[in-house]
Parts: structure tokens; sequence; C-alpha cells
């Protein structure tokens, strides 16, 4: 059985904002659908009870003062863009 | 002999004694890279007319070099961020990203100590690989034979130490991506205890793996490298508030008395005869030194992998989303919508080995798979890292190979995904545990391919881990054994 179709392949590059060929989606069908089955070995264990680890040291909320400093202009935040106007950002129409 | 046959500290005493310039050593790297680099594609992006200024900068200065690493000539991996120095992160995405706007805190240090950074070292993509294979620029190769790997992701970094090109570099860690290519390549390299050492300005991968680290050539210079590297930053509120020991003071050379601890799983099947029969000899060594060892369990080993390909595939799904072609990098031609542009970008920019993660990773995190993948993976890393802590209960460090093998020919494992990452397999727990691990050279192949040796500590005991690597290191002469590269040295 497989673990998961070429229609939600295509689907979760959508959610992943990755444009995908008939022939790339077919490709990774095969290939996420091995490592899938590969990792329901992890099924294998009982983790009733257990734990999630999301952090291996042992930190909660680390605070620091909301103030405002500087740090880089507007101009610097522009400089590696692939467009701009008017001293901003400029993309593609955002409606479709 | 090549100068960078010294350690760091005789190359600062040859410094401070005026027996050698900072420009001389700059030359030296360059020079060994004009010669080398073709064949073994350690650079991404070269900082020569700087670094030469840099150089005779410091020639000016030198008498009052007190600083760490004063005229020092280091490489980076290019996903460290270094500013108006191009950091590609490996990926065609970043090939336009010519003006970084920061230093890394990393970078920021070894700026402080007056270092000279002679380029950016080639990985694969966004640090996801285990061979160099991803990387979107040339393949880097291994010093010691072309036709192999020099293993990844920080292949760069460790080809160029083990090349001579450069005597010390920055990697990362986030599965074995320092200790892996230092083991291929005969190198010294450690990943840290996660947060030990800031990682603002490293381009996150898997944020709670992630660990940069130093690659040398010997355990002295490492040491003395993360010295400098290492503590706390503001910036980053996930490295640690935990006091930074002299690393180089606990090189006593005496193990006497240490325990060890040899994990059963990781001398099992799958581990080739000639990494086991190095690790059992280095076993034999530290008998020798009075040290004393015993097998041990580490039960969840085989999860590993499993738990660290749905984790870090997820965080990287997420950090990722930054490429959109919006505020830097490459964006697609003649998109009509912005979203077609986000697609198109990320569809130009991204190799196959990064969309395949982000999007198991985006799988893994959506509606529907989230606790049967993510969080079930989350709770098998307690259990992994419960089993390092228990062990820790009685030994003082753990040790086996740093990998099963020892490198893999060029293009032998690129088109399959799982061969790929079963590589990993002794590097990824100790990430996903948050301990310190360090890569040594223990001895060669038939092949005369070099092997690793891995030695594991507790969580911030770095100290022990240098120690026990340097009691070795003192014992063998492994680590003197250089490439004849280029025909200029055997």
């Amino acid at each position: 059985m497989s673990r998961i179709s070429k229609d939600e392949v295509k689907h979760v590059a959508n959610l992943a904002r990755l444009a995908i060929t008939e022939e790339e989606a077919t490709t990774f069908t095969k290939q996420l659908d091995d490592i899938i089955t590969y990792a329901e070995q992890l099924n294998e264990l009982d983790t009733t009870g257990v734990e999630p680890t999301t952090h291996v040291l042992d930190l909660k909320n680390v605070m620091r003062k909301d103030e405002p400093k500087k740090w880089i202009t507007q101009d610097d935040a522009l400089q590696n863009a692939p467009d701009k106007q008017d001293g901003q950002f400029k993309v593609p129409s955002v409606l479709e | 002999m090549s100068l960078f046959d010294y350690t760091l500290r005789e190359l600062q005493e040859k410094l401070h004694n005026k027996e050698i310039s900072v420009t001389d050593l700059v030359e030296e790297s360059y020079k060994r890279i004009e010669e080398v680099d073709e064949e073994v594609q350690a650079f991404i992006t070269l900082n020569k007319e700087a670094a030469k200024q840099k150089a005779a900068e410091l020639d000016q200065e030198r008498g009052n070099a007190d600083a760490k690493l004063f005229g020092l000539p280091i490489g980076v991996k290019d996903n460290i961020v270094t500013k108006g120095l191009r950091t590609t992160a490996g990926s065609q995405f970043l090939s336009n990203f010519e003006e970084p706007l920061y230093d890394a805190t990393v970078v920021n240090k070894l700026n402080d100590a007056k270092s000279v950074t002679i380029g950016k070292l080639n990985m694969d993509e966004f640090a996801m690989g285990s061979s160099n294979e991803n990387s979107s620029y040339a393949a880097a190769r291994n010093p010691w034979n072309t036709d192999y790997v020099p293993g990844g992701s920080s292949g760069g970094s460790a080809v160029a130490v083990a090349a001579g090109e450069v005597p010390y570099s920055l990697g990362s860690d986030t599965g074995g991506s320092i200790r892996q290519p230092a083991a291929y390549c005969g190198v010294v390299g450690l990943k840290p205890t996660y947060g030990r050492v800031s990682r603002f300005g490293l381009i996150a991968f898997a944020s709670s793996l992630d660990q940069i680290g130093p690659i040398t050539r010997n355990v002295e210079d490492n040491a003395f490298l993360l010295e400098t590297i290492a503590g706390h930053d503001k910036m980053d509120s996930t490295s640690a508030n935990v006091e930074v020991p002299k690393y180089t003071e606990s090189l006593t050379g005496d193990v006497k008395g240490l325990k060890i601890a040899v994990p059963k799983e990781y001398l099992a099947e799958g581990v080739s005869t000639e990494v086991k029969e190095a690790v059992q000899a280095a076993l034999k060594e530290y008998e020798k030194m009075g040290a004393t060892w015993e097998e041990v369990s580490l039960p969840h080993s085989k999860y590993a992998l499993s738990t660290y390909y749905l984790l870090s595939s997820s965080e990287a799904s997420a950090n990722l989303a930054r490429f959109d072609g919006v505020r830097y990098g490459k964006r697609a031609e003649d998109a009509e919508t912005m979203l077609d542009m986000f697609k198109r970008s990320r569809a130009e920019g991204f190799g196959d080995e990064v969309k395949r993660r982000i999007m198991l990773g985006t799988f893994a995190l959506s509606s529907g798979y989230y606790d049967a993948y993510y969080k079930k993976a989350q709770q098998v890393r307690t259990l992994i890292k419960n089993d390092f802590e228990k062990v820790f209960e009685d030994y003082d460090v753990i040790i086996g190979p740093t990998t099963p093998t020892p490198a893999f020919k060029v293009g032998d494992k690129v088109d399959d995904p799982m061969t790929m990452y079963a590589n990993d397999i002794l590097t990824i727990p100790v990430n996903l545990a948050g301990v310190p691990g360090i890569s040594i050279p223990c001895g060669f192949s038939g092949d005369g391919l070099p092997i690793g040796l891995q030695i594991i500590g507790k969580h911030f005991d770095e100290g022990t881990v240098y120690r026990a690597a340097h009691a070795f290191e003192q014992a063998t002469e492994y680590h003197k054994q250089r490439p004849s590269l280029g025909g200029a040295r055997s």
C-alpha cells in the first residue's frame, strides 16, 4: 500500500509553494513513499505518555526588553532585492 | 613542507618572532588553492582582494599580536553569512546574494580575533546531503582520491583543511555534516553541544539540531578555535549561557581511569570490517593509556534515522519558506502573479534534494499527519536522548566509528536517497540528543582512504571529548598523514 498518492504530492507541493512538473510529481511520489514507509518503523515503539522533545536544552521563554535599536537601513534592506520601487520591494500582482 | 603543517599556535609564534608575515600565510593559502582547487573544488567564492589587504594591514600592527587568531587564514562554510562577501549556501537560489548585510556572530568573533577570511567553502545545498554532490556548484572531491566523495554537507570545509588550502575552517553539523566529512578527509571535526556556539547568521536548516563547529588538522587547533567561537549570544536566544572553559587546558594527555562506553549498535551489521578493526585498535590504544571500556546499548539507535529525517525536514520546510524571491536571491522571470512567482522562483532555485525534504517536511506537518509523523518523531527523540543520558550516568565518553564505511565513489549513491541517508546513521543520534561529538583520524582503509573515530561527550563537556581525542592523537600518527594531491608533497 502506498503511503502517499501523486495527488497528495501535488497538494503538498502547492502548500510548500513549489512548482513541480508531472514527471517530478511521479518521481517524488515514489521517493517520498519510500521514506515515509521506512519512517513507519517508529510505530513499533509505544510512545504513550512520552513527552516530545522540541529542544534539547532546558530553556524556557527567553525574554529581552522590547526596545527599538538601529539595525539596517531601508537602503540596506533593499540592496539585494530582485526588484524594487520607491523604497519598497516590488512584486507581481498579488491578486489572481 | 607547507606552513600549514604547523599548528595554529606554532604559526602564531612564527608570526610573533617575525619568521613569517601574515601576507606569507595568506599567499600560501591562495597559492595552494591555485594548485589544487580545480581538482578538489573546496571553494565557491574567494575573498582574495580583501584578504590580501587585511593581511597587509595586520602586518603593520604585528608585534601587539595578542588577538587570539591573529593573522591566521580561515575558510568559512558558505551557509555562514559574511557581510559584503557572497553567501550562497551551495544553492543557485542565492547565487546572486552578493551583499549580505551583516556578519554571523561566529564571523564577528573571528574578525575580533583578527583571523583572515580566505573564502567561502563548498557544501551540499542548504546543508542537505552527505557527499557534496548536492552542491549546485561543482561537487567537491576527496583529496585522498578524487574519484571519491569528501562527505557532506561541510565537504568543502573538510577538503580545504585536508588539502592544505587553509589551516582551519568552520563547518556546520545538523546530522553529521562536520564529523562525516572530517572522517572521510582524515581531519578533526567537532560538533559542539547544541547551544554552545551562536547560530546567529547561520542559514538555518533544522534549528533544533544545527550547530557551527571547527574543522582542523589536529585536536589542539580544534580546541583553540572552539574557545574563540563559543559562548552565549544575545542575538541567538537558543545559545546557552554557560561559561566557556579554556578547552586547550584540558589537553593533558592523561586518560587514566577514563570510562569509555562502546555502544554495540555502533559496531553492528552495516559497519565495514575495516572500520570495526580500526575502532577496536583504537580501544586497545586507550587501554594501554589506562582507560577502560565496556560495551553498552543505545537501544533506540535504529530509530534515529527516521526520527531525524522527519524532524529535520519539518524544520527545513519552515525555515526555507523565507526563500520566496522577494527580498534577496533569485526570482523567476515574467511571473504574472505573486503566487506564481513564489512557486517558480523556488522550483528554479532549489535542487532535487532540497525540494524532496521541503515536501517531506510539509507533508509531516500537514493537517491529519502531524501527530502520526512529527509529534511521534519528537517523542522518539526523547527516547534517544534518554538512551544517552542513561549511559552518561556511568561513563565519561562514548566511542565508536564516525561512519559505517570510508568514503564512497562519486555517483554511487546519488540516485537513491535512502542509501545516502544511511551514511549518517552513527552521527545523527548525537544531534538528536544535543551532545557534543568529534571525529578524529584513526586509520586508513585498504584503498588508502581515512577512517574516523567518533568520541561523544556529555552536554557541555567538550573538555573531556578533547582530552580523550588529544591523548589518542598523541599516541598515533594518523593525523600526520597528508594526501599527495597536486604532486606537491607526499
